[in-house]
């Protein structure tokens, strides 16, 4: 009796989740749809117009996409020097000690960082020093976003790669070490092979956070609703343009809203579902 | 409002006719007065003088250099920076964007043409911010920027703000006085109108109303007549003197007394249940 009491609450809760994520897809295409049947689907893709300009409104997706991908991939590049030493030093370098537990536990108080504190970093002390250098003339921009994201990821990044490599057998490393192979040699050619596709993995999913994050790419990104002509220059994500426009919009452009997060929505699980078949291979490995 | 769930909203802009065609009757109150001020960010520049025209062109992004020769002959003795501006605007929709942009339709045909007035206008170079906190932040964070913020925002983070040149050529800095001068020329009986580019002495000349809008029939969506009743006592308390005096502390203009009047006349047609409340 019991435990047929016990499947029944499982299945409702496994039940629940399935429920609201159809919902929330069944939403969001049915708000898009104007926007969808006014401009076409390939074309809001495609269309760079965002003008409000009344009866003859343009809304198309194409620079926050842009610019969503564009600060993604590179908040990606960027963490990799830092993500991936990180990962090597706890998982495989000093791999149990005092030292690897006290970076692996500083790393993961990243993670715990609200947004908007990073956001207020960014604006306040990293911007300022971007434009002191003359890196970004007017400071706010792709590059500002994409730098203060790429810190915002490392600790996804780099405790999901730790594992990965704290996966590796013993077997094959001790293998290679009585053949005398050395650390470098190891983490080369045993470690990135064998843990390669997990770790690429972890950035993938990493890519899934970069991609939504909204509250830190609004404070730094420059709002600009225009495809950004270079790493520098200012753009809109598609999470910022929701959050920035979202109060005042209505019809088209509230429908319009609704479709970027559509699209959104769309990305950010087929990313995801890169990322996990990415992992099931790394198991297979 | 529209869905009818609150007692009454607040704008900086008033319904538009097609609005208002929408929706029943509503009254608008104006409260106080506000204004929009083009705040800068330079380097030892303590005055800075415009035209509504040459602000139209740093928006419109004509003018790019801060040292070009239609901002230093407004502006003689003042060392402006061989640099780019960097114009900052909202990046949501708002009354401020509504106002400020509404002031640069009437003064620049160009920009009447182009750009049009309206709570979100589509900018063509710089940078924008999410809220009056935000443009404030952006200017007050980034040299040689300039942009448009709410008067009060600007008073109360004390950031340097332009004198602007009014309808009568007067050169007028935003204050309590210069913003409730521009409310001195003639006001429709419902107070819908717009007092920018406003033809009086002394009147700054990208100031506002900002009204409280509530529905003329006040018994819908199950609302009590005591509801009612607070809802207009608290709005004659607001135009009271007591509180437009206080309107100056806080950083925004009291209203003049003409606009008092009106407002109070057109208390008077709130109705419940198609009776006046106030007799």
């Amino acid at each position: 009796m019991n435990d047929k009491l016990y499947r029944i609450i499982l299945f409702v809760a496994a039940l629940i989740v399935p429920i609201v994520c159809g919902g929330v897809v069944y939403a969001l295409v049915t708000d898009a749809y104007d926007a969808f049947e006014h401009f076409g689907f390939l074309n809001f893709l495609t269309s760079s117009q965002w003008s409000y300009t009344a009866g003859n409104e343009q809304y198309g997706a194409l620079p926050f996409i842009t610019g969503t991908l564009m600060t993604a991939l590179l908040a990606l590049v960027f963490c990799i020097p830092f993500s991936l030493p990180v990962a090597l030093f706890v998982g495989e370098y000093f791999r149990g000690t005092k030292v690897a537990s006290v970076l692996s536990t500083v790393t993961d108080l990243l993670a715990g960082i609200p947004s908007i504190i990073y956001g207020l970093w960014g604006f306040f002390t990293l911007r300022p020093i971007l434009m002191a250098l003359d890196i970004s003339p007017q400071g706010s921009g792709v590059l500002t976003a994409s730098l203060v994201l790429a810190i915002m990821i490392i600790p996804y990044v780099a405790s999901l790669s730790a594992e990965f490599i704290k996966m590796v057998p013993n077997d094959l490393k001790e293998g290679a070490y009585s053949l005398g192979a050395t650390r470098a040699e190891v983490i080369r050619k045993i470690i990135f092979p064998v843990a390669g596709s997990g770790i690429f993995s972890s950035y993938v999913l990493a890519i899934g956070r970069a991609l939504g994050e909204t509250m830190t790419v609004t404070m730094l990104i420059g709002n600009t609703n225009n495809i950004p002509d270079s790493i520098q220059s200012t753009g809109n994500s598609m999470a910022s343009i929701i959050a920035n426009q979202f109060g005042e919009a209505d019809d088209l452009r509230l429908s319009s809203l609704i479709a970027i997060g559509l699209v959104l929505f769309l990305i950010t699980a087929l990313i995801n579902m890169i990322g996990k078949m990415m992992i099931k291979r790394a198991r297979i490995v | 409002m529209r869905d009818k769930v609150v007692d009454f909203a607040g704008s900086d802009a008033f319904l538009t006719d097609k609005e208002m065609a929408e929706m029943e009757p509503v009254v608008h109150v104006p409260t106080c007065m506000g204004a929009v001020v083009v705040a800068y960010n330079l380097d030892g520049v303590k005055e800075l003088k415009l035209t509504g025209e040459v602000v139209a062109d740093i928006f419109a992004g004509k003018i790019r250099m801060w040292n070009d020769e239609r901002l230093t002959a407004l502006n003689p003795g003042v060392a402006l920076p061989a640099e780019a501006i960097i114009p900052v605007f909202r990046s949501d929709g708002s009354g401020t964007t509504f106002i400020f942009t509404d002031y640069l339709a009437k003064v620049s045909p160009m920009w009447k043409e182009k750009f049009g007035a309206g709570k979100s206008v589509n900018f063509p170079s710089g940078q924008a911010a999410k809220g009056n906190p935000g443009v404030a932040g952006v200017i007050s964070q980034t040299k040689n920027s300039i942009g448009y913020v709410g008067s009060e925002y600007a008073f109360a983070q004390k950031i340097p703000y332009a004198i602007i040149q009014n309808a009568r050529g007067e050169f007028v800095l935003p204050t309590a006085e210069s913003i409730s001068a521009a409310a001195a020329g003639t006001i429709p009986a419902d107070t819908r109108t717009s007092i920018t580019n406003a033809d009086a002495a002394g009147a700054y000349p990208i100031s506002a109303f900002t009204w409280i809008i509530i529905y003329k029939e006040q018994n819908y969506s199950g609302r009590s007549k005591e509801q009612a009743e607070a809802t207009l006592d608290l709005l004659q308390y607001i135009l009271s003197d007591e509180v437009q005096n206080i309107t100056s502390e806080v950083h925004y203009a009291p209203l003049p007394a003409k606009a008092k009047e009106l407002s109070m006349e057109n208390l008077k047609a709130v109705t419940y249940d198609g009776v006046a409340i106030l007799q």
